[in-house]
């Protein structure tokens, strides 16, 4: 395994190291303590090199440092490797530079991961708490059963994305997507916020065909010109933004656009749509009773 | 309008004579089928399901369900319930729902095939006498063990053993959701699991947090849904299963209407309260055998590879190809569902004619299983109508490792297979929701009953194994020589690689 020299942080080197230490991981200081203000007393963070590095191997690295109570970590040349942030229940930070593999974040129930590239499938599978934000594109089946946290993708975001969202209480997980998206887009809905904004959409349909099918709870906000045919309007209700949703959707979009250095006043101005569940039972009527 | 109305299926009789007028009959049926005018009478549309519950209260006996004669003349063909589904789906244009498992007179397989016994040349063994070892392990086995010596020259193991669960005897709870039964029945069922050192399993509907102290006991299910799935709720269970498909509706999702959800399964299931729970067919993460194989991943690196994660399908026609790619995945635990198991709801079409039996599709992945050399990398539970210890024993020689039981739990808990679990009615409180039902359930007892049942098949399976002269259930375990059939065909008995009795 590579792993790059790093100046190591004076005031940080405990000997919980040992742990992650055995596993030729270098310390050092880095982006992430610039993440969190406030958060810093871990202010050294572990630096892992992912170069050839089974998923399975780098993961364990990640959470056996997390045990040992390390919170901030940077995963450098990553190129495929699945589950990273799989199940940590803690609020440590992950940077991640190249291309995390499918599953990343799934069952995540606290972790606020940034990913300096694109994702592949399955971001944020059954997600319940945390932040995934991505710099780039993401691939299919973005937060299936997504219950909590949220993701904001810059780019485009392949298919069956956001099916079975789900809210509960106060988790209202929120899905932010800057591009375009397949078919299948916010399916099965059951709760939360799925919103696409089609920036550099260049002509390209928003969203693909079955938009909103089976919806029965949550809202999906869509930005700029929807072509009716995608979406499922025998179960969802499609309105123009009011001024009061409106104001919602510039609380969810200044996170999205300060994480992606974007003018929100510019991302607002345009018309968005917001499709609402007909029914919370779409499928009730279809038994005899 | 007299022309559309479905005839009764039953009757209620009542003796005035000697009923004392206490009303616990009508108080008691959860389906609102009884009226006090005076004197105890049928309601006027409401029907009689024959549960059961009144003649269970009545202290007199003074009440009695009988079926309807009258309600059609006889016709082969056309039997009483097609005419009766025919009229209900013109009035309504819907799908037929009904609970429990597959309630037609398809060939019971299990009822044609008979167990070995020693005589003379083999001695039985005497099970009130000797040792029996019925403690099975559930998780996939290493392919061989290597053994070294410690410091102290004793042996000790030298391979990795992945994780196991560890049942008393071979015997497990079937996965039934908290919302598709009330919290008390799904607390017998822990507290009865906890008493028998064997599994029980949530279904998908999430681990209430009262539940949370037999979770170290429970199989916890990631379904197409999610419901209720989270860290904790994977990191506190035994084992985790992902379920694909259920015996009674192979291919079909699950749909817990928002009137089975108030407050309390809302919480297990995180959902607001009142929301239907719609489980979708497929899972949306899962369309080939490599999905499966990365949702069974994520879950082990989300465990940390602490417990067995299973897969939980319908037992259907390519059984054995399916079961093939399912232990190439990674799962350790193989649950296969006949088409006579269980349901608290599923369309009528589809749970009497879709899947294959348990016996044929245990006997086909055991086979296949072991033709391929990875018989060893996962368990088998067998489940869908384990109706008695003599189910229990002819499954396992067949090549299961374990069974499931579902309706034989909830009919030791008071169930009279009344098969109207869908509409939240129970009046035994077992697939009800409404408080004044639940709470007739009490755990206690009724764990106390489910144990017993366990308990008993548990010493009926010695005996079993006795009389063939094993002193180990591992001893019977795919051990087809052990078993003859009579009246099946050729083709049958090729299949469960079982020869004719006689021979």
């Amino acid at each position: 395994m590579l792993h790059t020299p790093l100046p190591f942080c004076t005031r940080g080197v405990s000997p919980r190291l040992d742990v992650v230490g055995a596993l030729a991981v270098a310390r050092g200081v880095g982006l992430c303590c610039n993440l969190k203000p406030g958060t810093q007393t871990g202010c050294p963070h572990v630096r892992i090199d992912a170069s050839g590095l089974h998923y399975r191997k780098l993961n364990k690295m990640v959470r056996d440092a997390v045990a040992a109570g390390e919170r901030h970590f940077e995963l450098v040349n990553v190129n495929g490797q699945r589950y990273i942030g799989d199940g940590l229940d803690e609020e440590v930070t992950i940077q991640i530079h190249g291309t995390p593999g499918n599953d990343l974040g799934a069952f995540m129930n606290g972790p606020h991961i940034t990913v300096h590239g694109n994702a592949q499938d399955g971001v944020a599978n059954t997600m319940n708490r945390g932040e995934i934000i991505v710099h780039g594109h993401a691939g299919d089946v973005i937060g299936y059963g997504m219950r909590g946290g949220r993701v904001f993708v810059r780019g485009d975001v392949g298919y069956r994305v956001g099916i079975h969202m789900k809210a509960y209480k106060t988790q209202v997980p929120v899905i932010i997507a800057g591009g375009c998206a397949g078919d299948f887009f916010g399916e099965y809905m059951a709760g939360g916020t799925l919103i696409l904004l089609g920036l550099n959409r260049d002509g390209r349909p928003l969203v693909g065909d079955y938009c909103a099918t089976g919806i029965h709870g949550g809202e999906i906000i869509l930005r700029g010109q929807i072509d009716e045919f995608n979406i499922a309007t025998n179960h969802a209700r499609i309105a123009l933004l009011d001024d009061d949703q409106r104001q919602a959707l510039r609380s969810h979009l200044h996170p999205f656009c300060q994480a992606f250095e974007l003018d929100a006043d510019q991302v607002l101005d345009d018309r968005f749509y917001r499709l609402t569940p007909i029914s919370h039972r779409p499928f009730g009527g279809n038994y005899a009773t | 309008m007299a022309t559309n109305k479905v005839p009764r299926d039953f009757k209620v009789v009542v003796d005035h004579e000697i009923c004392r007028r206490c009303q616990r009959c009508v108080r008691g049926c959860g389906f609102d089928a009884l009226v006090f005018e005076g004197r105890v009478k049928e309601h006027p549309t409401n029907q009689c399901v024959a549960c059961g519950y009144c003649m269970a209260v009545c202290p007199e006996a003074a009440i009695a369900v009988t079926e309807n004669p009258m309600a059609y003349r006889h016709h082969g063909a056309w039997t009483p319930a097609l005419r009766r589904s025919t009229l209900k789906q013109a009035l309504t244009g819907g799908v037929l729902l009904t609970g429990m498992g597959n309630e037609l007179d398809y060939e019971m397989v299990f009822d044609h095939l008979l167990l070995d016994a020693c005589q003379v040349t083999n001695p039985s063994i005497d099970p009130l006498r000797e040792p029996m070892e019925l403690r099975t392990y559930l998780g996939r086995k290493p392919d061989q063990v290597e053994v070294e010596q410690d410091e102290k020259g004793q042996p000790r193991l030298k391979t990795d053993i992945p994780p196991q669960v560890k049942l008393e005897t071979p015997i497990t709870f079937a996965p039934m959701s908290y919302g598709s039964i009330s919290l008390n029945a799904q607390k017998s069922l822990a507290l009865a699991a906890k008493e028998c050192g064997i599994m029980w399993a949530t279904g998908e509907g999430g681990l209430h947090q009262d539940l949370y102290e037999y979770a170290d006991r429970a199989c916890v299910q990631v379904a197409s849904g999610r419901f209720g799935v989270h860290s904790e709720y994977l990191k506190r269970a035994a084992a985790i299963e992902i379920k694909i498909g259920q015996g009674a509706k192979p291919g079909i999702g699950g749909h817990l209407p928002g009137e089975k959800v108030p407050l309390q399964v809302s919480e297990a299931r995180m959902v607001p309260i009142g929301t239907d729970c719609l489980s979708p067919a497929p899972h949306h993460d899962i369309y080939s055998i490599e999905d499966l194989r990365q949702l069974i991943y994520a879950l082990k690196e989300a465990v940390d590879y602490s417990k067995p994660v299973g897969v939980k399908i319908a037992a259907v026609h390519n059984v054995a190809a399916i079961a093939s790619g399912i232990v190439r995945a990674g799962a350790d635990i193989l649950y296969l569902d006949g088409f006579r198991g269980g349901t608290g709801a599923a369309p009528t079409i589809i749970r009497d004619h879709v899947g294959i039996p348990i016996e044929l599709a245990i006997a086909a992945v055991d086979d296949r299983l072991r033709e391929e050399g990875i018989r060893n990398h996962c368990s088998l539970i067998a489940a869908g109508s384990i109706r008695s210890s003599a189910d229990l024993a002819k499954i396992i020689a067949l090549g299961a490792d374990a069974v499931a039981i579902g309706t034989a739990a909830l009919i030791a808990m008071g169930c009279h297979v009344c098969q109207r679990c869908y509409t939240g009615n129970c009046s035994w409180g077992i697939t009800t929701q409404r408080p004044e039902l639940t709470r007739r359930l009490d755990p206690m007892v009724r764990a106390e009953m489910v144990a017993n049942l366990v308990r008993a098949w548990t010493e009926e399976l010695k005996e079993i194994l006795g009389a063939l002269g094993v002193n180990a259930v591992e001893s019977l375990r795919g051990s087809r020589e052990r078993l003859r059939a009579v009246g099946l065909t050729k083709e049958t008995m090729d299949v469960l690689g079982v020869k004719q009795a006689g021979v």
